[in-house]
């Protein structure tokens, strides 16, 4: 079986001015909203309690408010969590368990007045100081603005510099990408997210290494030739494997977010993005940066 | 058969049988007693997020414990200073400052006490004027280091010491970077109560009760100089002497006695020599008077002592639930901390969330793989069969390594080894378009193998080191769940280039070995 026919030659470089300007606005779009909104923290970054209860019998989130009485007051977020049908709701507390003091106790007594002491289930209970929040927050950022400086240099070292400026750019758009659609989605950035991210900055630079293996390989091969044209006969080449290897990694990420639970659907979200934003930003935002490089080198061609 | 091939598929054969091995302590639960003595018992461990329990991530204010060792240093001064006839004017501890007022002639003696008996000070400055020497000291910054650690050290044996007596299995209790104690309670069931005994500072001090004022007036005017108020359990309050005349270090056994009245439990006390003489002493010196008895700034009760009290025995009584008489226990048997500690960070997981979590994994990763299976069977008929049956080699090496070096499995853990089988397969998917593409240049099958796996192991290296890189960076920065995350995806990376490449060359060079190979099918 084959999905690409062999001799395919799609004239990837040639849409790049348009992909370029249209990759552009959607990272500033996506640049804005970050800096003038943000992102939802989760309470690994923001601080505060998160609270996974279960019941036995239909509730509703109205219900729910009422019941936690006192603790419901202020700046309470309720909402559905798990399976559609599983009476799983996530309760986010502003502050942390020890500043409202024996959070377990309290919820138990006042849940149970309205729903009965079997009538429901603390299944989780996450609490996380805000200057634990915000240093873990730091760290994150930092961890993935240094994973992508890494993959560059690799690159640097592996190939040349300019493959390495251009799966730096690619990889910041994926990461961008990835997060705009996260806040579209409206999932909470927490721990992770960030391992999603970090995942993501790892495996969407494979298909930028593929395509420049080829590319080293014809440049070695064929000196007359345009380097516009190996690289899009190199993606060309190379387009098979990409989309299988792409949709294997899709295929479970497609199992983990659908079946995998509510912890784990916004991780596999952020990757299902991600990867997908790796294959295009391979063919439409590393060849347009490495071909920008080499203009930009020889300005009398 | 080659040599070659021969030797390789003896190694490989030699390495599941040992993968093998390591798993069955992970899948078998009754081990037969000559396994657990001469075969390898360690196993996939669940973290919390699975198995349920409490990760406490909790901070010692280190700071706090720095400005009493200050205050207490500064005591010392004020009392040496005065036994070498050093005329101290003026003492305050402002922070982790000590200011010190002599008259300038004196100033010389100070800088001897300080290089002397206080070589652990700094002097931060010294001024002379108008016949007084200002002297501002401080702990050095090597002191100071020695000190935080130290508080933190002894803060994490305390709370070993409290857990110990509590009864968890497998906690674990580390240091997390300058001043956090790390505290995992695998399966507890009531996370308030094990907060509250780790959490308690437990400093015991042994007070007097100020009788020369009234409280009433005390409360108006606030307390005199020297004196402090402090408040009962049910909100008396006390003027008490503010030096403690004891404090609980002397404590050698700490047990719960049934009352004979109706006064509910009590804790008795039992004090080591040292603190037996000088409970005695203090006992002897303050006979009716009123001694107050007084636990992390809360007076339980202030008895008048009747007579001088020997024998090193005292007891804390105050109206106790059984329970709470037995956590006080505890807490006074591990000694107090050094410092206050406050949860930092917290997340509890119970058994029922842990075991769904488990099920939910495992479902993803039969379907997901499933499908990664099927789909390479459908597009490379016998070379996707080949890569499928990397794949669960793959997953075997992957649990094996995992089980010999214990490592947690996580949540995240789980989600990594399922995106692992559908990112592992890129190897052979690789190397078989390579292989296509030789075909097609009309090379032979055998030629096309060769090529293919040459041409494509720079490009297989390359992707893998970078994932695994990410795979680094993750753990460096990564806590607890996501550590989890980050062990699976790098070992399962080693294992698929290992089965994906090496395991896959071994069957076709058997097959170029055996009889010439014509077509192969891909």
């Amino acid at each position: 079986m084959e999905l690409i026919k062999p001799g395919t030659n799609i004239p990837f470089t040639k849409y790049r001015h348009i992909a370029v300007i249209l990759s552009t606005i959607v990272n500033l779009a996506v640049l804005a909203f970050l800096i003038f909104r943000g992102p939802v923290l989760g309470v690994d970054f923001a601080g505060g309690t998160v609270v996974q209860l279960r019941f036995t019998q239909k509730a509703t989130i109205s219900q729910i408010r009422e019941a936690l009485g006192k603790l419901g007051e202020g700046d309470v977020v309720i909402q559905d969590f798990g399976q559609e049908g599983s009476n799983e709701f996530l309760v986010r507390l502003e502050k942390t368990a020890v500043q409202l003091g024996a959070l377990t106790e309290q919820l138990r007594t006042n849940l149970s007045q309205k729903f009965g002491p079997n009538g429901f289930e603390i299944r989780r209970i996450e609490s996380v100081g805000p200057k634990v929040g915000s240093e873990l927050r730091q760290k994150g950022t930092w961890s993935v603005i240094a994973a992508t400086i890494m993959m560059g240099v690799y690159i640097w070292v592996r190939f040349q510099l300019r493959f390495g400026v251009g799966a730096v750019i690619a990889l910041i758009h994926d990461v961008l990408v990835t997060t705009g659609a996260l806040m579209l989605a409206g999932y909470e950035f927490d721990l992770t997210i960030i391992a999603a991210l970090l995942t993501v900055v790892g495996y969407s630079v494979n298909d930028t290494v593929i395509v420049c293996d080829r590319v080293r390989e014809h440049l070695r091969k064929n000196r007359r030739e345009t380097l516009e044209n190996l690289i899009n006969l190199s993606i060309n080449e190379t387009l098979s494997r990409t989309i299988i290897t792409t949709g294997t990694a899709l295929l479970v990420l497609f199992a983990l977010f659908i079946l995998g639970g509510g912890v784990i659907r916004p991780f596999a979200f952020a990757l299902l993005v991600g990867f997908f934003s790796g294959v295009y930003s391979t063919i439409f935002i590393a060849s347009p940066v490495i071909l920008l490089w080499e203009k930009g080198k020889k300005p009398s061609k | 058969m080659q040599r070659g091939v021969l030797v390789r598929l003896v190694i490989f054969l030699i390495a599941t049988a040992t993968a093998v091995v390591y798993l069955v302590p992970t899948f078998v639960h009754d081990l037969p007693p000559w396994w657990t003595q001469y075969m390898p018992s360690d196993r996939i461990h669940l973290g919390l997020d699975l198995q349920g329990g409490s990760h406490l991530v909790l901070e010692v204010k280190v700071d706090q414990a720095i400005e009493n060792t200050v205050e207490r240093i500064k005591d010392d001064i004020v009392k040496l200073s005065r036994e070498k006839k050093i005329p101290v004017t003026e003492a305050v501890r402002q922070g982790n400052q000590i200011r010190l007022k002599v008259p300038a002639a004196s100033a010389d003696a100070i800088r001897d006490l300080q290089k002397g008996e206080f070589s652990n000070l700094a002097i931060l400055s010294s001024q002379v004027s108008g016949g007084t020497a200002d002297f501002v000291l401080t702990l050095s910054d090597k002191e100071l280091r020695a000190l935080r650690d130290a508080v933190v050290d002894q803060s994490l044996e305390t709370i070993r010491n409290r857990i110990d007596q509590f009864g968890v299995s497998e906690p674990i209790i580390q240091r997390q970077g300058q001043q956090n104690i790390l505290v995992q309670l695998p399966g507890i069931q009531d996370p308030e109560r094990a907060k509250e005994i780790i959490g308690k500072t437990a400093l015991l001090e042994f007070k007097l009760v100020d009788d020369s004022r009234s409280v009433e007036e005390a409360l108006k005017i606030g307390p005199p100089p020297g004196d402090q108020i402090l408040y009962g359990q049910d909100r008396t309050p006390y003027l008490l002497v503010a030096q403690a005349l004891m404090t609980g270090e002397y404590i050698a056994d700490a047990h719960v006695r049934p009352s004979s009245r109706l006064e509910g439990p009590y804790v008795e006390l039992v004090l080591n020599n040292t603190g037996a003489r000088l409970f005695e002493r203090i006992t002897a010196e303050n006979v009716k008077r009123r001694l107050a008895i007084v636990l992390d700034n809360k007076v339980y009760s202030a008895p008048v002592i009747q007579e001088r009290i020997g024998g090193g025995r005292a007891s804390i009584t105050g109206r106790f639930e059984m329970k709470d008489a037995r956590d006080l226990a505890i807490i006074l048997r591990a000694g107090a901390l050094p410092a206050p500690v406050e949860v930092a960070e917290e997340r509890t997981v119970g058994p029922s969330l842990g075991s769904d979590s488990i099920r939910q994994g495992v479902i993803s990763f039969a379907v997901g793989s499933s499908l990664v299976i099927l789909f390479m069977l459908i597009y490379y008929k016998g070379a996707g069969l080949l890569a499928d049956i990397a794949l669960m080699f793959h997953i075997l090496f992957l649990l094996a390594i995992l089980a010999a070096f214990k490592a947690v499995l996580t949540l995240p853990g789980i989600a990594g080894i399922v995106l692992i089988a559908g990112m592992a397969v890129d190897a052979n998917v690789l190397i078989n378009e390579r292989i296509r593409e030789e075909l097609r240049a009309g090379k032979s099958a055998r030629a096309a193998i060769e090529a293919g796996y040459e041409r494509a192991l720079p490009a297989i290296i390359d992707t893998n080191v970078t994932t695994f890189l990410s795979g680094v960076i993750l753990f460096q920065f990564g806590t607890g769940p996501i550590k989890g995350f980050a062990v699976t995806l790098c070992v399962g990376i080693l294992t698929t280039v290992v089965t994906a490449v090496y395991m896959t060359r071994i069957y076709y060079d058997w097959r170029i070995g055996s009889r010439k190979l014509a077509r192969i099918s891909i």
